[in-house]
């Protein structure tokens, strides 16, 4: 059997395997930790298949390394996974990041590490699990799924007292808006007899879903709202601060971003194509608004990883603007983006914990001075500070420029002001990167700096940030790499809502048989590019 | 030299930089001297191969060489639109380039001596290299998102520089503060460059200027905007009004770093850049009047402030400006031309006086207030010559270069059609007698007159150097020195108008690159009003050196007594006018206060926190139901999922049935 038929499986069950495994292990001498990285890294190198068994030629629209099985005869539940071009790099980046994470709580997690690793690789299956699900069922699984073990992990193992109310509150805010997604999936079986998402899909662009447009708009925005607050878009975000503030790194590096950006393109986009498209200026300019209210938040934070956290939303706020923006080149660099969050954010929380494990603090005002001492933190902090603020050249760049100039082409209304709010963000996230920077590592070593002898980057260390610089100069320089799949995904999200919006046009126009509104068809399907 | 190897010449500094930045730390001092000179030198030699080549009888006007990385030449390639690592030159390159490697590489080899006692000595020449890569990639792009990543390159590069001696909060404020300021230049930058591909498809140079010239009815509109925020990314890296702050406080980088990226070069890429865009320019007397205003304005301005500072670095920073604004003021009244030569002859003797004026500092360990120097003639002969080549070619003495580019530049303010061409003319001339005071000022403080210095033997100050005494300093310092005292008396035969029986060169050479379509009609004038503006200009030059000289060598203390007489507008004056403070007041300081009470407290702990908080609170209620027969998150979870599904099952049977 052609193992592309079934690697997908074997990435996202792997990790589970491992966390079997790790159950039966002891936990003792770093039997743990060598235990995950080994199943980390396994499951790396598979999703390393991916790309380099891609079909780029493929049709747009087409899913690869499919499984299609049936599970559930009634209720009609498939076991159908799939990847292309949206999801693939997506998978890969979940892979990449998890042994990094396995690295860098070596010595920060260090009681109940079977419990943390366990945790931790339930997180990664959930994870892969959402990325690859083509069948809403399979896919609401592992959503609820990602939930548990990132609010066990921080009620666990959260730094301060707080934990269990940073726990609750990231649980609370993500379950609440998850129950009513359940209502509407179900809402949509019962109207179609299928979870199957391609199915789904088709009848979506043939308006075969339901001809009550106002329980199609419920229906979506249970949907979006679902994923809103999973990213978080602004206003959504009141978990973030707390829960992020809490959890330990590894679980920080995965806890905002990509689950609900992905699933904002692949099941708003897919299923709600028209409704997506009206509600886009208010999403755009809740994007832009998180953009620079992020930012100037982080600005005045006093806490590392608060600052941090602020950040995190204004730079999801970038990929929200892009999506939203509906041109290839927003989405394009939405999607882009969203692997730079997922690489940059990481790379911050990964050396926020460094500095953690050193100088148990993150205020922000007990450090000062620590570049003479401590040369490669600085160092990785710097290149991982330009990757974030989009530097030319790294990859932040190439995503930010993307989704700033498909802003700029956009035809949703009111997007020259909204491209221009969020165009200040370059102000100000450069403002509070290098403020922290320069409050951190320059100027005179802080009275706490001096009391601790601390060492610079370990072996371990560094082998956990190189690979994130590494693809920071990598995909700011050669990012046709991944831009090709990329290209074929958007591409295909903003020809499929302009079709909509086209058939929905003639759909009205046929039924009113007036000749304005063909007009308005043809004015707003020019602005495809 | 071959067309495909362009991309060389950027690289070959990077390649220095790769080495030192990784290794440098380990490596003998003399090896990291040589991994940084060469690759520039080489790239100074492929920059003579290539003028050669390109002077040459018949030879093309530009040259064009896309590069390609892993076999892609795109460097982001995305459907309808794609940006190639390509590069190009024609003339105006060619010049960019020449001072770019030539300049540089004099001020490499100045370095080796100057920093010979510092620490970091393997980091500050893997910056520089940085810088030099970036640099050459901005004058040899071939479209504006290249030409941008030189352009944030050089500005990164400028960042780890001013900060080079980050243990010090000065130095790390205003490397963090240039970085800032120029991102709000880059802000108009970034967009410029959306609306280029929302009205073009491309950031390529070629397809959008051949689209602008041959659309003769674009007039103003699209273009205008463009062109605007065009100017404010220029602003921002040439250190004009209202964004010149960050450059003054950039001197807190060792002095080599001042000379090359904050006089010679990376500052005037925004001349660079409004020169290259000339086409859209043209289309917008609009534009074009604004960059006239800001730099005649910024000219003026700057002058003023540089007129009363004591910091000799600080005199020059402001110099630099007033400068740059003159060639902003060039490139408003359309004389792109006048505007790049001035460029050229700047970089010769600015780059001069910066580094003379190490000299200067190195000779008195590290001291920069001309208030203790005087004297130092004698002590530091070569110092004081080439230097007095510099103070001479900036005053606008001929047949010194300063005073051809910036006699160009007054006489095509004068007759242009600018309706203020005027009053900018006369903005000019009055900054030029300001010039020649302020210079010759800074020339009577430190090489005349009473010896003000103590001899110190002991070291300390930022530039400190471990030998004490008042000393000249070595070769390698004074050689590039004398090169470019050379450069700055030779430098602007190379555009010596018609009417000074000249053959303006450099006009010709840069023809073909920034002949303006239409707006640059300039009146006919006979030669005899251009020598007579001429003539006046160097009148009102000599009039700055005299007063100078009077106040500062005849009778010392005058000046003084002025000050006394007028004791609020010189505090006002020496404290710069206070812009820094003004920016704080209306800028920063009510942007974080409305940060911290608005969007902090009101919006994140109101109504995002508060929301929070009544969810929380409702579902607590409900939830200590459930806490009473369970516990832990799980079972709780469990229990949701049940009333989650006794909710959906509700739905479906009642809700939606068919």
């Amino acid at each position: 059997m052609n193992i592309d038929h079934t690697i997908l499986t074997i990435i996202t069950f792997v990790p589970l395997a491992g966390a079997l495994v790790l159950a039966l292990l002891p936990d003792r001498d770093r039997i743990q930790q060598w235990a995950a990285l080994a199943v980390t890294l396994v499951t790396f190198l598979l999703t390393l298949h991916l790309p380099f068994h891609f079909d780029y030629s493929a049709a747009a629209g087409t899913f690869q390394f499919e499984q299609n099985l049936s599970w559930v005869t009634s209720p009609a539940i498939r076991y159908h996974v799939g990847v292309d071009g949206l999801s693939m790099w997506l998978i890969v980046l979940a892979g990449f990041l998890a042994p990094l994470g396995v690295l860098i709580s070596w010595n920060a997690i260090d009681n109940r590490r079977r419990l943390f690793y366990i945790f931790f690789l339930l997180q990664q299956v959930a994870m892969l699990g959402i990325f690859v699900s083509l069948d809403l069922f399979l896919y609401y699984a592992f959503w609820e799924l990602s939930l548990v073990p990132m609010a066990l992990l921080i009620a666990t193992f959260g730094r301060t007292e707080n934990r269990r109310r940073a726990a609750i509150k990231f649980f609370l805010y993500a379950f609440i808006p998850s129950a009513i997604l359940l209502v509407a999936m179900l809402w949509l079986y019962a109207r179609t007899g299928t979870f199957d998402y391609p199915q789904l899909v088709q009848l979506a662009a043939t308006h075969g879903i339901s001809g009550n447009s106002s329980a199609l708009w419920l229906a979506s925005l249970a949907f979006l709202a679902a994923f809103a607050v999973k990213v978080p878009v602004f206003p959504l975000h009141g978990w973030l601060s707390d829960a992020v503030s809490e959890a330990p790194t590894a679980a920080v590096m995965v806890i905002a971003g990509k689950l609900g950006l992905y699933s904002i393109l692949r099941f708003s986009f897919g299923l709600f194509p028209e409704q997506s498209h009206c509600i886009a200026p208010l999403m755009i300019a809740l994007g832009a608004i998180g953009i620079v209210y992020g930012a100037l938040l982080a600005l005045v934070q006093k806490d590392l990883k608060r600052l941090a956290a602020y950040g995190t939303l204004g730079h999801v706020s970038v990929v929200i603007l892009g999506v939203f923006a509906f041109t290839v080149s927003g989405i394009d660099g939405g999607i882009y983006q969203t692997i730079n969050e997922g690489l940059g954010g990481s790379a911050l929380f990964m050396l926020l914990g460094l500095l953690y494990e050193r100088y148990r603090t993150y205020d922000i005002r007990e450090y000062g001075g620590l570049a003479a001492r401590l040369p490669w933190i600085v160092t990785m902090f710097v290149l991982t500070a330009l990757s974030v603020v989009g530097l030319p050249m790294l990859n932040g760049f190439v995503g930010e420029f993307l989704v700033l100039s498909g802003a700029m082409q956009s035809t949703v209304a009111h997007h020259i002001g909204w491209t221009v709010l969020a165009t200040t963000g370059v102000i100000f996230t450069a403002s509070y990167m290098l403020w922290m920077i320069q409050r951190v590592f320059y100027g005179e070593l802080s009275r706490r700096a001096e009391s601790v002898d601390a060492i610079d980057l370990t072996a371990r260390e560094h082998l956990a940030l190189w690979p994130l610089v590494a693809l920071f100069l990598l995909m700011g320089i050669a990012s046709p790499i991944w831009l090709r799949a990329i290209d074929s995904a958007g591409s295909r999200i903003v020809s499929t809502i302009h079709q909509a919006q086209a058939n929905d046009a003639n759909f009205a126009a046929s039924q009113t048989s007036g000749t304005e509104l063909m007009t308005t068809a043809s004015s707003t399907t020019k602005g495809g590019r | 030299m071959p067309a495909d190897f362009l991309w060389l010449i950027p690289l070959l500094p990077f390649t220095g930089f790769l080495i030192n930045g990784t290794l440098g730390r380990r490596l003998p001092r003399p090896l990291v001297a040589a991994i940084a000179l060469i690759p520039t030198a080489l790239s100074a030699i492929l920059w003579i191969s290539l003028w050669f080549s390109m002077k040459a009888p018949g030879a093309p006007e530009s040259i064009q060489s896309v590069a390609s990385l892993f076999g892609n030449t795109s460097w982001i390639a995305i459907s309808g639109f794609h940006v190639d690592f390509a590069f190009s030159v024609d003339h105006l390159t060619l010049i960019m380039l020449g001072v770019v490697t030539c300049v540089g590489f004099l001020i490499h080899l100045y370095s080796v001596g100057y920093m010979a006692h510092e620490e970091g000595y393997w980091r500050f020449f893997a910056y520089l290299n940085l810088f030099m890569f970036f640099m050459l990639v901005l004058v040899l792009a071939a479209n504006f998102l290249l030409l941008f990543v030189g352009w944030e390159g050089v500005g990164l590069a400028s960042y780890l520089l001013i900060g080079f001696y980050f243990k010090k909060d000065s130095a790390a404020n205003a490397g963090k503060k240039a970085f800032v300021v120029n991102r709000i230049g880059d802000f108009g930058f970034l967009l410029a460059m959306f609306l280029l591909i929302a009205h073009f498809g491309s950031l390529d140079f070629t397809t959008i200027f051949t689209a602008v010239n041959q659309h003769p009815e674009w007039q103003g509109g699209f273009l205008t905007a463009i062109a605007l925020l065009l100017v404010v990314g220029a602003t921002g890296k040439s250190a004009q009004i209202p964004l010149y702050v960050w450059l003054p406080d950039a001197m807190e980088g060792p002095t080599p770093v001042s000379a090359l990226i904050h006089a010679a070069t990376m500052v005037t890429a925004g001349i660079y850049m409004v020169a290259r865009s000339h086409a859209i320019f043209d289309r917008s007397p609009y534009a074009l009047g604004v960059v006239a205003i800001i730099g005649a304005a910024t000219a003026l301005f700057a002058a003023c402030i540089g007129m009363v500072q004591h910091d000799i670095k600080r005199v020059l920073a402001y110099s630099t400006v007033s400068q740059l604004g003159y060639m902003f003021l060039a490139c408003g009244v359309g004389a792109y031309t006048a505007g790049v030569f001035h460029l050229l002859t700047h970089a010769f003797f600015k780059a001069l006086l910066f580094l003379a004026a190490g000299s200067v500092i190195h000779a008195l360990s590290g001291e920069q207030d001309m208030r203790k120097m005087g004297g130092l003639r004698k002590r530091i002969p070569v110092t004081f010559w080439t230097m007095t080549m510099g103070v001479f070619a900036i005053a606008g003495l001929p047949p010194l270069a300063g005073f051809f580019s910036k006699d160009e530049i007054l006489f095509r303010a004068f007759v242009s059609p600018n309706p203020i061409g005027k009053l900018l003319w006369l903005v000019g001339l009055i900054t030029a007698g300001m010039t020649s005071f302020y210079m010759f000022r800074l020339w009577f403080k430190t090489f005349f007159g009473a010896e003000r210095f103590e001899e110190h033997h002991d070291s300390h100050g930022h530039d400190a150097h471990g030998h004490g005494g008042v000393h000249e300093s070595p070769l390698v310092m004074t050689l590039p020195l004398m090169v470019l005292a050379l450069l700055s008396i030779i430098g602007g035969w190379v555009g010596v108008p018609e009417a000074l029986g000249g053959h303006d060169e450099i006009g010709a050479f840069l023809e073909p690159v920034l002949s303006s379509t239409g707006v640059t009609v300039t009146e006919v004038v006979s030669h005899g009003t251009e020598i007579g503006l001429a003539a006046i200009s160097v009148l009102v030059a000599l009039t700055g050196l005299f007063a100078a000289y009077v106040l500062y060598y005849k009778k010392p203390g005058t000046a003084a007594t002025y000050a006394q007489r007028f004791p609020a507008l010189y505090r006002l004056v020496e404290n710069k006018f206070y812009i820094d403070e003004l920016y704080q007041a209306v800028i920063i300081t009510p942007l974080l206060m409305f940060t911290r009470i608005v969007l902090g407290i009101a919006i994140d702990g109101g109504v995002v926190g508060g929301s929070a908080a009544a969810a929380t609170a409702t579902t607590r209620g409900l939830g200590s139901l459930v806490r009473r027969v369970q516990s832990g998150n799980i079972r709780s979870y469990a229990g949701w999922l049940a009333l989650g599904a006794a909710a959906v099952i509700a739905v479906m049977i009642f809700g939606y049935t068919h």
